[in-house]
């Protein structure tokens, strides 16, 4: 399984008009691994992975998700991943049994599946108390905890995520990313696109993106000691200026 | 199918959780018909009017008495001069002076003609021209009833009949207006919101992502309030049957059936207005400015169309209340059947087509 493609992406291309919003970006994906997709704001990282969960075309080049195409297969794309925005998007007026059940029942789960499923995360997460309660009530951390989970509730291949741990403190992140690994050991893929570079370096293997263009790519460590940086940040900030690795 | 039932569960507990929608689908359809039917209303009753009789003969007093019994007005004093006319409508009470010259009688006896000055407080024009009218009908009964004893020349006699509204209650007119207002407001304003909504939370992109087909989407978050809609037009119709007195001369099954064709039609119009509009904010103010204002002016709801400047007579052909207006009072006071009012239908199914094609068309775009 480890060494199976499950994202495989050659020269994908997003034009809108004249604008280049991604060019021609390559770049491949292993089953379980915690792909880190880094690039400032504006770089085209949301927009490429609009075209890899299959909500918008590509101009040009070719993809595979889950073994599906982007361009054919999209209907079967979207029934193989899973997906959370930056906006945590969970229906505030709904409590999180209500919002479990009804992302579970739009997913096919059965209403067996779902309660089973309310059973576990009530565990794993603590819930008994909030479980019935409405989830604008909660807290921040806790919506993005369980919006996590909801993303993972029809077990899918794959994980986007997006910007997920944006405007949240450094302890629920922690937390956060520990969900992350536990749901990667299971042999879930990790696709996370993010701007904070400490959270980078958790990651198996990250891509930097500027302008619409991939300008590195390899594990953390690597990236590290071929621009002869002691973190990614220093990485990235040598790449946005435009420099090239140190021979 | 079980999916869908999920969705639209879901979305009834996105209304019945939000007060303020709860309010404006059921308090305003209830508010609004009242209003419009109990205080907004045309026709005049116990009006007060006053009088200036210099002649004080028989037929004077007869036609003052034939006033004052009706039930449209009241006589609030008798005025002694000319000057005191002016004074009499500064104080505000009295709507009307009605003022026979000297001699009325007797001219009218010896010459076949007298005159009566009709002042009316124009401030409100409308009501001015009803108590004109009200004042005039009653005088011209009064002379039918005296040429008819007197065999002389030849003459024309006229008979009105107000058909399908005999006594003008104004309540007839606003109810096919009110129904078809809120109609348009529950079904295009409500829907286009609770996209937006989604669209404004970013939870209309986790849908996306799902194996739901955007179709599936869109018809998850309409059908409930189609079903709210079909209630509100029950509403409507009984409150109107029992309390106005409204008749629906025609099917019920054809009213039905109709309500709901344009039902469909805000609806469509509703999802059209969210494939522009990014915020709630934004779909609101599309809404109103955009539908509820030409549903008010244009539609013939108030203003007769045939009296607008050709332009505007023009543009209210595109306005789809226009056409639900003439298929209700149609049924409901005519009794008209599908024979009369197909053209009315197809127009409004053309209409709810055309905006479902340039919906689809918008979001494909989208998509791209």
């Amino acid at each position: 399984m480890k060494d199976n493609k499950v994202i495989a992406v050659k020269n994908l291309t997003k034009k809108f008009g004249d604008f280049l919003a991604v060019d021609a970006i390559s770049f491949e994906v292993k089953a379980g691994e915690i792909f880190g997709f880094l690039g400032a704001n504006g770089a085209g990282k949301t927009t490429a992975m609009k075209m890899l969960i299959g909500i918008s075309k590509p101009s040009s080049g070719e993809a595979t998700v889950a073994g599906f195409d982007v361009y054919a297969q999209t209907e079967l794309i979207k029934k193989n991943i899973g997906y959370m925005s930056q906006k945590f998007a969970l229906y505030d007026d709904l409590t999180v049994r209500e919002n479990i059940t009804f992302f579970g029942g739009i997913y096919g789960l059965s209403r067996a599946t779902i309660k089973e499923k309310v059973k576990v995360l009530v565990a794993e997460l603590k819930l008994e108390n909030i479980i019935d309660q409405l989830v604008g009530a909660l807290p921040l951390g806790w919506k993005q905890k369980l919006s996590f989970s909801v993303s993972l509730l029809h077990d899918p291949k794959i994980v986007f995520l997006d910007e997920p741990t944006g405007g949240v403190d450094p302890i629920t992140r922690r937390q956060f990313w520990e969900m992350i690994y536990h749901a990667a050991d299971k042999g879930t893929t990790l696709f996370v696109t993010t701007h904070y570079m400490d959270e980078a370096e958790y990651c198996d293997k990250v891509s930097i993106m500027v302008n619409g263009k991939i300008e590195a790519m390899g594990p953390p460590k690597l990236l590290k000691e071929r621009y002869g940086a002691s973190n990614l940040n220093e990485v990235f900030l040598k790449l946005a200026r435009g420099s090239k690795p140190n021979e | 199918m079980k999916r869908f039932i999920g969705f639209v569960r879901k979305e009834f507990y996105h209304i019945y959780r939000d007060k303020r929608s709860l309010f404006i689908l059921f308090g305003m359809p209830i508010a609004q018909i009242l209003l419009f039917g109990f205080a907004i209303a045309n026709e005049i009753n116990k009006v007060e009017i006053a009088f200036l009789d210099q002649a004080k003969d028989a037929t004077t007093i007869e036609i003052i008495n034939k006033m004052a019994s009706s039930k449209y007005f009241s006589i609030n004093r008798y005025l002694a001069a000319e000057s005191e006319v002016e004074g009499v409508f500064k104080e505000g009470k009295v709507k009307a002076v009605i003022n026979f010259e000297k001699d009325f009688g007797e001219k009218l006896v010896k010459r076949g003609k007298a005159t009566i000055q009709l002042v009316a407080d124009a401030t409100d024009p409308n009501t001015a021209n009803s108590i004109t009218n009200y004042i005039l009908s009653i005088v011209q009964q009064y002379n039918q009833s005296i040429n008819l004893h007197q065999v002389g020349g030849p003459q024309v006699l006229t008979q009105t009949h107000m058909a399908f509204n005999p006594e003008l209650k104004s309540v007839f007119m606003f109810v096919p207006g009110v129904m078809t207002i809120i109609l348009m407001l529950v079904s295009a304003m409500m829907t286009s919101i609770s996209i937006a909504k989604e669209k404004e939370l970013g939870t209309m992109e986790i849908l996306l992502v799902s194996p739901l087909k955007p179709f599936q989407v869109i018809l998850g978050k309409v059908v409930p309030y189609i079903l709210l809609s079909i209630i509100n037009a029950i509403i409507i119709v009984l409150l109107s049957i029992f309390i106005f007195k409204m008749p629906v001369q025609g099917s019920l099954i054809l009213l039905g059936t109709e309500s709901v064709l344009f039902i469909l039609t805000s609806l469509s119009l509703g999802i059209l207005i969210s494939t522009i509009a990014k915020t709630q904010q934004t779909a609101m103010m599309i809404s109103l400015m955009g539908l509820m204002l030409p549903v008010i002016l244009l539609s013939g709801f108030i203003f007769p169309i045939g009296s607008m400047p050709l332009p505007l007579q023009i543009i209210s052909n595109i306005i789809p209340a226009k056409w639900f207006i003439l298929i209700i009072k149609g049924i409901m006071l005519k009794g008209v059947g599908m024979a009369f009012i197909w053209k009315e239908t197809l127009i409004l199914i053309g209409m709810t087509l055309f905006f479902i094609g340039i919906s689809t068309y918008k979001y494909k775009i989208r998509l791209e």
